[in-house]
């Protein structure tokens, strides 16, 4: 493995749990907690992968994924969005806008680790 | 039409129902067939001992006979039919239904009120739910927490070998999360406990008030009195009723004008003057030098037994916008709780003409028995200023008139609301009429005579 993942998430405690399991696994984890600046975090650490919270704060996790992928440089990049709401109308939603996954909270370590070895597998 | 409201037609209808031979019901009544076939066709007046003994004959009440079923539970029973889609209904036999069974007719009609409660229950809670911003916002809270604490669980339960350095981090972090996921549990079940509270509320505030209202006979007697107090003293002592403080709110209005009105026009002078004839709000309104929608409101107030007939009037008042703020229905006259009215009452007329008063007498489709004088008038208010959009209201004052057996329609017909009404080729009708399905694309016919 060995891959960099960019994890766009505010909540302070998941974030160290996530990049914990991530960096056991052999990832090198960075992490971003705003949704203004999430954009250029990403053009500057230039990820293999992002898991991308959808409620950040001053910037929604959509509109951030709009973004990268109205960009062609990121049209290809894995992106696991997490979300606090598991509707259909999210879930469809994120898929319109170019997710790669998508995964509801609460989720267990296994399944991140997995999706995200799946993504960057592809 | 779906309900014949004279006499005779009714005793043709329910001796066709009991399929009996009209030869034979006039034998049982010692009449001849041919004097009850012109009362059937109400082309002879029935009444006394005759209406008694065609009414025992065929085994319904007299007043049944002679008043129909209320006009209040058919027009009910009519609405509750229209709610649900399903064949199979007998709508032209509601009048019927109800004065055969006239309990299980109300337990229809109360249903009926109770489905279109918990159905606007359903909808504001489904509203909660999607659109409440605290709701939305400390699940979302619950959530992240119960990610993190599972997270951190999660890899503190593997038994895999973990610095010590990190294993306390990961315990403190279990530990402010947990804390934090009982404060946020606390505060939604907080949250959701007084949404339970708030269920009592979820009758719309101005049903709220109007129900109050009702119960105090549409008059408040301690400023009828003469006694002047202040609105939050009244609410306290007669509206302990009002729950929600919304409708607590409207009744606070409702008062306040109530109180100035009183001012204007007290009590005992109003008596005097309707006690001595004066029953039309325009002179009365010139005789107290007061506007006449004051006029017409103070009116309202009087118990039935300043009229003739008994019957108290009935008063309503619409915003500019043609919604319904004020209700005081009146026997034969329901206007109604839920949705638009019917758009040709004169109240509607009115407010496209402001400051112009009119006057008409109307019936109610389907009620022949009972017709209504009404005076109206819409006024606009200034209240915030030159250029601003002004406050219009208009209000309609109905007088309920005995009408004469078998007197000609009067020449102005309303409905209550499209839906159950059976006036055919109204051209203001909004929607079809469940009363009349197969009509609905006939042109001309009766109703909106002179308008």
């Amino acid at each position: 493995m060995g891959g960099t993942v960019l994890l766009i998430e505010d909540e302070p405690n998941i974030i160290e749990a996530i990049r914990f399991i991530l960096s056991r696994d052999g990832w090198r984890v960075d992490t971003h907690s705003d949704g203004l600046t999430a954009v250029d975090a990403v053009r500057a650490r230039r990820p293999d992968l992002i898991v991308l919270d959808v409620m950040l704060p001053n910037r929604s996790g959509y509109d951030i994924l709009n973004d990268l992928r109205a960009d062609a440089e990121f049209k290809e990049l894995p992106v696991l969005m997490l979300t606090a709401r598991g509707q259909k109308k999210d879930r469809e939603l994120a898929e319109k806008l170019g997710a790669s996954r998508f995964m509801t909270k609460p989720f267990s370590n296994g399944e991140v680790l997995e999706t995200v070895r799946a993504l960057v597998g592809q | 039409m779906a309900r014949p409201a004279l006499t005779g037609s009714r005793i043709r209808r329910y001796r066709i129902d009991r399929g009996i031979k009209q030869a034979e019901l006039a034998r049982q009544c010692d009449i001849s067939p041919s004097y009850l076939n012109l009362i059937e066709h109400n082309r002879r007046k029935i009444g006394g001992a005759l209406l008694n003994s065609v009414a025992a004959a065929l085994e319904v009440d007299t007043a049944t006979l002679s008043e129909g079923a209320g006009a209040a539970i058919t027009g009910a029973l009519e609405v509750a039919a229209g709610s649900f889609a399903a064949s199979g209904r007998e709508i032209e036999r509601s009048e019927d239904f109800a004065g055969r069974f006239p309990g299980w007719a109300q337990l229809v009609v109360e249903q009926q009120a109770r489905v279109s409660e918990l159905e606007r229950l359903v909808e504001t809670l489904n509203d909660r739910l999607t659109h409440d911003p605290f709701l939305s916002a400390s699940l979302h809270n619950v959530l992240s927490t119960v990610t993190a604490i599972r997270s951190t669980s999660g890899i503190l339960a593997t038994g895999e070998d973990i610095e010590a350095e990190w294993q306390a981090r990961f315990h403190r972090n279990l530990y402010e999360d947990s804390q934090r996921l009982a404060e946020s549990t606390e505060a939604l079940v907080g949250y959701l406990d007084a949404g339970g509270d708030a269920d009592r509320t979820l009758s719309l505030p101005q049903d709220e008030m109007e129900a109050w209202l009702s119960d105090h006979d549409w008059r408040i007697e301690a400023y009828e009195e003469g006694r002047d107090m202040e609105v939050d003293v009244v609410i306290a002592e007669v509206g302990t009723a009002l729950t929600s403080s919304a409708a607590r709110s409207l009744a606070a209005r409702f008062l306040e004008r109530y109180r100035a009105d009183v001012m204007a026009l007290p009590g005992a002078d109003l008596e005097a003057a309707v006690l001595a004839g004066e029953r039309d709000p325009m002179r009365l309104a010139a005789r107290f030098s007061i506007d006449l929608p004051r006029a017409m409101r103070r009116m309202a107030t009087l118990p039935g037994r300043f009229f003739k007939g008994g019957l108290p009037p009935g008063l309503v008042i619409c915003d500019g916008s043609g919604t319904l703020t004020f209700r005081k229905p009146v026997r034969g006259f329901d206007p109604p709780r839920f949705g638009a009215s019917c758009a040709v009452w004169p109240l509607f007329q009115a407010l496209h003409r402001p400051l112009t008063p009119v006057s008409s007498e109307l019936s109610l489709v389907g009620q022949d028995d009972v017709r209504f004088k009404t005076w109206s008038l819409a006024t606009s208010e200034y209240v915030a200023g030159f250029d601003k959009p002004p406050v219009v209201e208009s209000t309609m004052l109905l007088m309920p008139v005995l009408a004469q057996v078998g007197a000609e329609s009067p020449p102005y017909q309303v409905g209550t609301s499209c839906r159950v009404c059976a006036i055919k080729g109204c051209p203001a009708r909004r929607e079809p009429s469940i009363l009349m399905q197969s009509d609905v694309a006939s042109s001309g016919g009766s109703g909106l005579g002179a308008m």
